[in-house]
């Protein structure tokens, strides 16, 4: 006959042998280790909740002092390699293969230990890509997630970086798996529950409280006149041009110049309500200024920021929170709003090629993807119209009857033509190819596709890809506005030329934009203490960000 | 430390009265130009001084291009680099050109 619990039995047996090192589902800091031994089983798929920001550090450092003779052979699946534990068990022997979504601090030394063989990938993934197979084909056996506080009975607080663990859990509890959550409290009663207790199988009391990443914090004070004259185009350029009300912006200075240019550039073009209305994204401490200035009407955020809390909780009006007043983030929520619900994506890259493919991957660095190419991608499962979506979809043309045409989703790369070290950002082939040749992969990690993206803006001019109506015209277009890297250089100038008088490529002077008004007075706020004072004083910047 | 001078012919001088003009200030990726109008209408002439040797192509790409795109005849323009990108430079160009245009 045919056992049809067998998964079932095995997590029966798994929280057997790991009840003795608990009281009822707690289980102290110490013997974090035993848990794990006991719980693991060599060959375990695991997800050791590493997200955007938070991370559950008390476990992984328990996880890699585990012992290699009793869990070995693990397979990582998770969409963070953050900390320097999430490796350190590879080269340990506890973990063998990995699939993952993004490895920003850690990209150099996951390029050095692919190269050396010491992980075994399955793929670099997008976030709502990875997620979407832990409830295919890379279910977790086990899951090792972090909270801010849990009662007894494993109620689960998360507090406002929610980020991935709804989704972490919902994949392991429900099939079998084991779920233990590190958290910096055990309390009588959490402030709100975002995991239920029956989901939870063990709660680990953290010797100290999880680390946060405050990734999303750009100081205006670093924001170049470059980067505000690229903003200004963007804003009159773009955003004015097809009214874009519903966007993702990327975290790079580019995209924080042009929140910070909306309460004065953007004021001033009379665009107050008629552009950046709804937001998926982080809570970017650079939006203060258009936020108090009544621009945006509501904001929904995969993931919180370092110092943002109090501010958050002042502004229920804008942002999502909970009966705690809290915020309430949820990543597999906010990339499927990005991808559906919002007209442009608008982030920066490393490396574009000639046709307009980018990515983020130099030979010597990793950096895994996130949730960039999902947000920067055209979704063809999208059916409700809105003028800017059905505008760019006139734009692109195409064969056929035109009412049967469909919109298209706007993916503007904003680039400066060289970056650090002048490095330049337009490169004939794309380094991720030859990454792809080195590690053999079957596929050369693009961040985004050329097919996708619609518009490059550079400190050179607008380039717009949906007009083009051949290869040719597109690489002109994309050298039109590489500068003075070789690609640039490389311009067919009668071309370009022509291009521009198609309106394909836009100069400043085209657009009517001021170069005078390329000055750090432009921006709404010039340092972190702006911030604080457009806040009212509820911004709290982390200390590194603090010079008074 | 590397020296250019470049000198153009252009089609029109550039408008505006204004004798002189200076924007930006020589620091680490920035510059300083220096714009003043002492020369025949039709022309336009470089001396750069630039902290970052081997560019001199660049250079002239980006004087050029600017001279094609402002037209600012009539002026001497000196600037002083302290190994500014070109989109920096570009840019600082345009500034200059503009100030001088102001009345």
């Amino acid at each position: 006959m045919t056992d049809w619990c067998q998964e079932r039995t095995a997590r029966e047996a798994r929280l057997e042998r790991a009840r003795v090192h608990a009281d009822g589902k707690v289980v102290p800091a110490a013997r974090v280790v035993d848990l794990l031994e006991a719980i693991l089983q060599p060959g375990d798929r695991v997800c050791l909740e590493g997200d955007n920001q938070k991370q559950a550090d008390c476990l992984a450092r328990g996880l890699s002092a585990c012992d290699p003779a009793r869990v070995h052979d693990l397979h990582m699946v998770q969409s963070g390699i953050v900390l320097p534990e999430h490796l350190d068990i590879f080269e340990q022997g506890i973990a063998k293969r990995l699939d993952y979504s993004y490895s920003g601090p850690q990209g150099g030394r996951i390029a050095k230990m692919l190269y050396g063989g010491q992980i075994e990938l399955g793929a670099v993934h997008t976030y709502l890509e990875l997620f979407a197979r832990y409830f295919i084909d890379l279910t977790p056996n086990v899951a090792l997630i972090a909270g801010v506080s849990a009662d007894r009975d494993g109620n689960l607080y998360t507090g406002p970086n929610t980020e991935d663990t709804p989704t972490v859990v919902e994949a392991t509890a429900f099939k079998n798996g084991v779920v233990v959550a590190q958290v910096n409290a055990i309390v009588d009663r959490v402030p709100r529950v975002d995991i239920p207790g029956d989901r939870i199988d063990f709660v680990v009391e953290a010797d100290k409280p999880f680390y946060v990443e405050p990734l999303f914090t750009r100081d205006p004070g670093a924001v170049t006149e470059t980067q505000i004259l690229m903003a200004m185009m963007a804003i009159k350029g773009i955003y004015a041009e097809y009214g874009i009300r519903r966007l993702n912006h990327g975290i790079g200075f580019g995209t924080a110049a042009i929140e910070l240019l909306l309460p004065t550039y953007a004021e001033r073009l009379g665009l107050k309500g008629k552009i950046a209305t709804h937001w998926a994204l982080n809570p970017h401490p650079s939006l203060i200024p258009a936020i108090e200035s009544g621009w945006v009407s509501q904001i929904h955020c995969f993931g919180s920021e370092v110092g943002m809390d109090k501010y958050i909780r002042a502004r229920p009006d804008v942002f999502f929170t909970g009966s705690d007043g809290s915020l309430r983030s949820n990543r597999a929520f906010c990339q499927t709003a990005g991808l559906y619900a919002c007209d442009l994506f608008i982030g920066s890259t490393l490396q574009i090629d000639l046709s307009g493919h980018s990515s983020t991957v130099t030979t010597n660095r990793v950096a895994g993807f996130g949730g960039a190419p999902n947000m920067g991608s055209d979704p063809h499962g999208r059916r409700h119209p809105s003028d800017t979506w059905m505008k760019a979809g006139r734009e692109a043309g195409g064969t056929g009857d035109p009412a049967l045409r469909r919109g298209r989703k706007l993916v503007v790369q904003l680039v400066e033509t060289f970056g650090d070290k002048l490095v330049p950002a337009f490169v004939e082939r794309l380094d991720a190819l030859e990454l792809a040749k080195k590690l053999n992969l079957e596929l050369a990690p693009v961040m985004v596709y050329a097919d996708d993206v619609t518009h490059i803006v550079t400190e050179e001019g607008i380039a717009n890809l949906l007009l083009c109506r051949t290869l040719d015209e597109r690489e002109q277009a994309i050298r039109g506005v590489a500068g003075y890297t070789e690609v640039g250089r490389g311009r067919d100038h009668a071309e370009v030329e022509r291009l521009r008088a198609r309106g394909i490529i836009r100069r400043p002077e085209d657009l009517g934009i001021e170069p005078l008004d390329a000055d750090r007075s432009l921006l709404a706020a010039r340092s972190i203490k702006d911030l604080v004072h457009w806040s009212g004083g509820l911004y709290e910047p982390p200390a590194k960000f603090r010079n008074w | 430390m590397e020296k250019l001078s470049f000198r153009h012919t252009t089609q029109k001088a550039l408008p505006g009265a204004k004798a002189s003009a200076i924007t930006g200030v020589v620091a680490s990726g920035n510059l300083e130009v220096l714009l003043e109008r002492n020369l025949a209408p039709d022309t336009c002439a470089f001396e750069i001084d630039t902290a970052v040797n081997g560019y001199a192509e660049v250079w002239a790409a980006v004087v050029a291009d600017f001279v094609a795109r402002r037209q600012p005849g009539g002026l001497t323009i000196t600037i002083n680099d302290g190994g500014a990108r070109p989109d920096t430079v570009s840019l600082r160009l345009a500034q200059g050109a503009r100030l001088m245009e102001m009345p």
